[in-house]
């Protein structure tokens, strides 16, 4: 749970609603990206950016080489894979935005 | 990766460690016990025992593991308001998996829904929300817990709720803040840390100015660690050359992902939406002033606290439980009497061994159950390799 996970911003659900698709190995879900929007910049520049997701949350942007190193070091102490298990079987999918 | 590699370079690892051992080394003239260095977070603690870290240091320097895993120390009576929430029959109560094993006086979440409560395991606030517009019908009540890295998640929840005009969810708000606590510990008389290795993903939120008053009230350096085996080695290096320089500062190893400034738009939200309590109860620590939040007045209509009465009787631990000392870093776990017969992590009394993150569930994974000499640095794997 404090952990989080790397996942990479693949496309933009709802740019009012400030959510977006994350990867997350493999694993797709809609996060919402609130913190990590630059004022002022439209949300389509975040596509392909890595992010530290935390609880649907995109926390922070940080580098691949930074997202690379942050997935062993989960996957070695054996909570990539619960943090995955999560989104995957945890997660009631969001409708796009009701708004 | 390149980058990948250097953080397991070996001969990295090896400089490091001789560093640490040299400034050790220099230390260690007339000093009867060995240098306490606390790592706050549960995330750190967790690292420190799969990389066998404790195993590669000098005698003389020791971790001692700290309160920051949120499930570790919520207390028993909240876990039965969660109960109580969670059997009323029109409720849906939505929870992290962490938490839902998390002993109370009379069951655990997992408990509850073994009986018919309706529990769900999510993933994120978000997923209660949309259990509640899918289930308009019920009333959605999202478990909140966690420190300053997930207290941004809920209020964003919140505020989206608000701005969807969600009528039946809310949040039984357990968030607490760090910098109280270790307001609170640095206040115990006796408390001999030496040092901090400050967390890195609460930090990402809330900075470093606030963990300030640590070096100027009250003497104690602080540096800011990411989670590689690298990162927690320079982390504490770091703090061994303030030790020996007689210097207190707050540093930032982990500058690559925590800003100094922390994250203004997760701040915001927090702002706007949570307000601190007088005082918040602790499992093994007591209550502690100003250490937890609930939401503010305007968003009354989304506090589970507010919309459903909640028993709020504050539960004692079981008196041979020694969950306190060892999260103040008193004792170590297997001086509890419970450690590795009456709690284990497939049965736990205490919340230190439910999660992974917790010192119990650590050292009886990884440091064995019994030890042999009560005062010894637990036996971990001499290798920065993780085992297995
Ligand atoms: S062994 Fe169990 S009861 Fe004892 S301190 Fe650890 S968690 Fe608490």
């Amino acid at each position: 749970m404090c952990l989080g996970i790397p996942g990479r911003i693949v496309a933009i659900v709802d740019e009012a609603a400030m959510l977006a698709t994350v990867d997350v190995s493999g694993v797709r879900r809609t996060v919402d990206v609130v913190c990590v929007a630059a004022p002022g910049h439209p949300l389509a520049e975040l596509v392909g950016a890595w992010v530290l997701v935390h609880v649907g949350f995109a926390m922070s942007v940080i580098d691949e080489e930074e997202a690379a190193a942050t997935l062993k070091v989960l996957a070695e102490i054996g909570e990539a894979q619960a943090e995955i298990e999560a989104i995957r079987t945890g997660s009631v999918e969001l409708p796009a935005a009701a708004s | 990766m390149r980058y990948v590699d250097e953080f397991r370079d070996p001969a990295l690892a090896a400089a490091l460690i001789r560093e640490i051992e040299g400034v050790a080394h220099r230390l260690e003239r007339g000093r009867d016990r060995p240098f306490a260095v606390m790592e706050v977070c549960g995330g750190h603690t967790h690292a420190i025992f799969r990389y066998g870290l404790e195993g590669l240091l000098p005698d003389i320097i020791e971790f001692v593991h700290g309160p920051g895993c949120p499930v570790c120390v919520l207390p028993m009576g909240r876990v039965d308001d969660c109960v109580a929430i969670a059997e009323r029959p029109e409720v849906i109560f939505a929870t992290f998996g962490d938490a839902i094993r998390v002993p109370g006086s009379r069951k655990s979440l997992l408990a509850a829904k073994a009986d018919g409560a309706d529990v769900r395991t999510i993933y994120s606030p978000l997923d209660a929300l949309a259990l509640a517009r899918r289930h308009p019908d019920r009333e959605v009540v999202f478990f909140g817990l966690g420190f300053e890295t997930t207290m941004p998640s809920t209020a964003l929840t919140v505020l989206r709720a608000e701005r969807e005009g969600v009528t039946n969810f809310s949040v039984f708000c357990n968030h607490i803040t760090i910098i109280p606590t270790l307001r609170a510990l640095l206040e115990t008389q006796d408390l001999g840390i030496d040092g901090f290795i400050g967390p890195g993903h609460v930090s990402m939120v809330i900075g470093t100015e606030p963990y300030r008053f640590i070096a100027e009230e009250f003497g104690k350096p602080l540096v800011v660690a990411g989670f590689e085996p690298l990162d927690l080695l320079q982390a504490l290096l770091m703090v061994l050359r303030q030790i020996e320089g007689g210097t207190a500062r707050i540093e930032n190893q982990y500058a690559r992902v925590v800003p100094d400034r922390g994250n203004p738009q997760a701040m915001d939200a927090v702002e706007r939406v949570f307000e601190t309590r007088p005082v918040f109860e602790w499992r093994g620590l007591g209550s502690i002033e100003r250490s937890g939040v609930r939401l503010r007045e305007a968003f009354a209509r989304f506090d589970a606290e507010r919309r459903f009465a909640v028993p709020e009787i504050s539960v004692a631990d079981p008196d041979a439980c020694r969950c306190g000392e060892v999260l103040t870093g008193k004792v170590k776990p297997w001086a509890c009497p419970m450690f590795g017969t009456a709690c284990t992590p497939e049965m736990p009394l205490g919340a230190l061994m439910v999660s992974s993150e917790g010192s119990c569930a650590a050292y009886y994974q990884y440091g064995g159950v019994r030890q042999p000499h009560a005062d010894a640095t637990p036996h971990a794997p001499k290798s920065l390799e993780a085992t297995a």
